[in-house]
């Protein structure tokens, strides 16, 4: 594939309709919304608003109530609250494995877009917080796809690693790729959209409250 | 999927993978079982065959709850789930890695520790043979278990509940073999009853844990 993310000239990521649900109540319904290469698209709405369900949904990680989310099979990857790596595996290997898991070989390139090869025969245990978000970070240009959905990917990066990642992302745009992305902070990417999901809220859950965390 | 299968092994081995834990539990039950039973060597050497199965059992239930748990704390699990490699591919070769470092070390323990056991010269080649067909079983199913409990925090004693029974028929088929080969009588039909579980439970049950996965990722 390259650094040219896909094939399809038309590939789109499109969301009709979608209703979800967090521990069997809905939280958010009729979300719609198309996302073309190129473009970025970031959630925002206030804590427990169903942010973190509708990304998961969206990565089909979880069922949805109604709706359809459309994009090309295999195109999206993940990057959750978590970072997702081993501690007992040495930056480079936490690296390597992800890249052959998605079918590729070269690291190079992640290391040095989020400056981590000083790092590499660390073991990821021992990083900081903040260096071990870069390389979950680092893990998504790795995989190769081209759509990134991520859910709060700057928790714990200083400014100088927000500036890197918006960096990252706005290479990522300009090749071609998408960006779904719940945040809170300004990342300045010109190219990036905001959808409010609060405008979504389902009725049902006006109604009930927040009584849908019992059921977690 | 070597990738997975590497990295697998490569964590059991480091510090705090839990590889040697079966191994190290396998050998103090069957060391402290004739201190236990005395010094009959007769009785040692006819329930020998039993309590080196229950052994290795209970070494491979030791370590299962480990085999998803772990992936599931650190958001791994999730990850996985979204990479191009269907679930099912990704728990059979997590139970083939459990296998290699859990089972397969029991199976080659075992006849060291018969001798401690007092076994029949002729047990010994059924009793390897029995325990290299039973593990994978054990190990597969033992998978079934750990992700029908993976969203539970220190699940170690519903997986326990959940997966024994599932375990007897491979018991019994299992020991039954090393018995009846210590004994030097027939073992082609559970040999064959034996061989017949661990088949099928290594190509249904992963299917049935990659629906139990995803259900619990949600």
């Amino acid at each position: 594939m390259g650094r040219e993310l896909g094939n399809a000239n038309f590939m789109t990521l499109t969301v009709t309709k979608l209703t979800i649900a967090r521990g069997g109540l809905p939280v958010l319904a009729d979300v719609s919304f198309a996302l073309k290469r190129g473009q970025a698209l970031i959630v925002r709405g206030p804590n427990g608003v169903g942010k973190t369900t509708l990304l998961r949904t969206i990565a089909g990680l979880q069922p949805s109530l109604g709706g359809t989310v459309s994009c090309e099979q295999d195109q999206i990857a993940y990057a959750a609250h978590s970072d997702g790596l081993k501690a007992m595996l040495s930056v480079t290997e936490n690296l390597t494995f992800w890249a052959q898991m998605f079918g590729q070989s070269d690291i190079s390139h992640a290391l040095a877009t989020f400056e981590l090869e000083n790092l590499a025969d660390r073991l990821a245990g021992t990083l900081s917080a903040g260096q071990k978000r870069r390389l979950s970070l680092a893990r998504l240009l790795v995989t190769e796809r081209p759509i990134w959905v991520l859910d709060e990917p700057t928790v714990s990066l200083d400014i100088a690693s927000v500036a890197m990642f918006a960096a990252a992302v706005v290479s990522h745009l300009n090749t071609g790729g998408m960006a779904l992305m719940a945040t809170h902070i300004d990342l300045g990417i010109k190219e990036a959209a905001v959808l409010d999901v609060t405008a979504f809220i389902a009725r049902d859950n006006l109604t009930t409250g927040a009584s849908d965390e019992a059921f977690l | 999927m070597k990738a997975l299968l590497i990295r697998d092994i490569r964590l059991a081995v480091r510090a705090g993978g839990g590889f040697g834990l079966g191994l190290a539990f396998f050998l103090i039950v069957i060391v402290i079982v004739p201190f236990a039973v005395g010094a009959d060597t007769g009785l040692l050497a006819k329930i020998a065959p039993g309590v080196l199965w229950i052994g290795a059992l209970l070494a491979c239930l030791l370590s299962i709850d480990r085999l998803l748990a772990l992936d599931f704390e650190d958001g791994t699990l999730d990850l996985l789930a979204t990479a191009p490699m269907p679930l099912e591919a990704t728990l059979s070769v997590k139970a083939l890695a459990h296998w290699i470092t859990t089972g397969l070390p029991l199976v080659i323990a075992a006849p060291i520790l018969g001798v401690l056991m007092n076994l029949p010269t002729q047990g010994y080649g059924w009793l390897v043979l029995s325990l290299l067909l039973g593990t994978p079983a054990l190990s597969v199913i033992g998978t079934f278990g750990a992700a029908l409990t993976a969203g539970i925090k220190r699940g170690g004693l519903l997986l326990s509940l959940l997966v024994l029974p599932l375990y007897v028929p491979t018991l019994i088929f299992g020991a039954e073999v090393a018995r009846r080969g210590a004994e030097g009588t027939d073992v082609s039909t559970s040999i064959l009853l034996l061989a017949g579980i661990s088949a099928a439970t290594i190509a249904l049950m992963p299917f049935a844990s990659a629906v139990v996965l995803k259900v619990n990722l949600r």
